[in-house]
């Protein structure tokens, strides 16, 4: 299966990769998990005090799809409130990276990943 | 033979995850040696086409049967349950913050060539693997679907982790 040039691109200078230090102020984790193909994602989202995101970083075990929908989706979260991340849909993820039908499930798993932190960072808040 | 039996009727074999598997590989020799198409070169064409077809319906199913994975899979959806394999995200959070420390242990490893370090976890990973296919098993025979579904697809996540192993130990070793 050939990749697109995009996904190449962000498999071989993926952006933003790594986790924020625990001690840090408004982090959200997002973990995910792929059974389809085992991939696993961990998305960290840096929420600052009005509620726009101001940095993101992933970690990602998976195929090449895999860690560029994670890597693309760093980028595009960047500077938008949560509910505008929250807008942002696995068909945009997988048109922007040209995935094929077989590798939808990737942008599916990028796109749970921004839900699941989102959801992580609103129930932290609720606890304070 | 009929083309609509589900392959656990191909081989007459009870529709349960528990599988002598000795049992199974004699049944698939068998059926193999029946369908099998040399034996066919005297038919015509049609007929030959036929016997390429069950030729390969026996061989998947005997590929779905042998693995114990495979054959839990095929079981749910046998029984009408969807495993979601493609959309379910959702695993537990301490699964995945296992897994994600699996992965991680394993990259260091494979990086720092670290033969021993990667036996540790393979063998880590096998036991852990074994316990839920036990499980598993249970979940199946004793009706629970959900449970099972739950099982299934932890360890579509851990027995690719083990290949993985398996091929990194094979480059090391050679």
């Amino acid at each position: 299966m050939s990749y697109s040039t995009k996904v190449i691109d962000h498999y071989e200078n993926p952006r933003n990769v790594g986790s924020f230090g625990k001690d840090e102020e408004g982090i959200a984790t997002g973990m995910v998990g792929a059974p389809a193909c085992g991939d696993v994602m961990k998305l960290q989202l840096k929420v600052g005090k009005d509620g726009v995101i101001e940095d993101a970083k992933f970690k990602t075990y998976g195929c090449g799809s895999a860690i560029a929908s994670s890597s693309l989706v760093t980028e595009w979260v960047k500077g938008k409130t949560l509910d505008e991340a929250l807008a942002i849909k696995n068909t945009q993820i997988a048109a922007e990276l040209a995935l094929p039908p077989v590798k939808i499930h990737c942008s599916i798993l990028a796109e749970d990943a921004i839900k699941a932190a989102v959801a992580d960072y609103r129930r932290k808040r609720e606890e304070c | 033979m009929d083309f609509n039996q589900d392959c656990f009727a191909l081989f007459g074999l009870p529709r349960r995850q528990e599988l002598d598997t000795l049992r199974l590989e004699a049944l698939y020799r068998d059926l193999q040696a029946r369908v099998h198409p040399d034996k066919h070169a005297h038919l015509s064409p049609a007929e030959q086409r036929q016997a390429m077809q069950w030729a390969t319906r026996v061989n998947e199913a005997y590929l779905t049967l042998k693995d114990p994975l495979r054959r839990a899979r095929y079981l749910l959806e046998l029984a009408g349950h969807d495993v979601r394999l493609e959309t379910n995200t959702a695993m537990p959070a301490a699964f995945l913050m296992a897994q994600m420390e699996l992965r991680e242990a394993v990259a260091a490893a494979k990086a720092g060539r670290d033969i021993d370090a990667l036996d540790a976890l393979q063998r880590r990973l096998e036991k852990e693997i074994r316990a839920e296919h036990a499980s598993l098993q249970a979940a199946l025979e004793g009706g629970d679907p959900a449970r099972a579904g739950e099982l299934v697809r932890q360890l579509m996540f851990q027995e690719k982790l083990l290949h993985e192993i398996g091929d990194a130990l094979e480059v090391l070793e050679t």
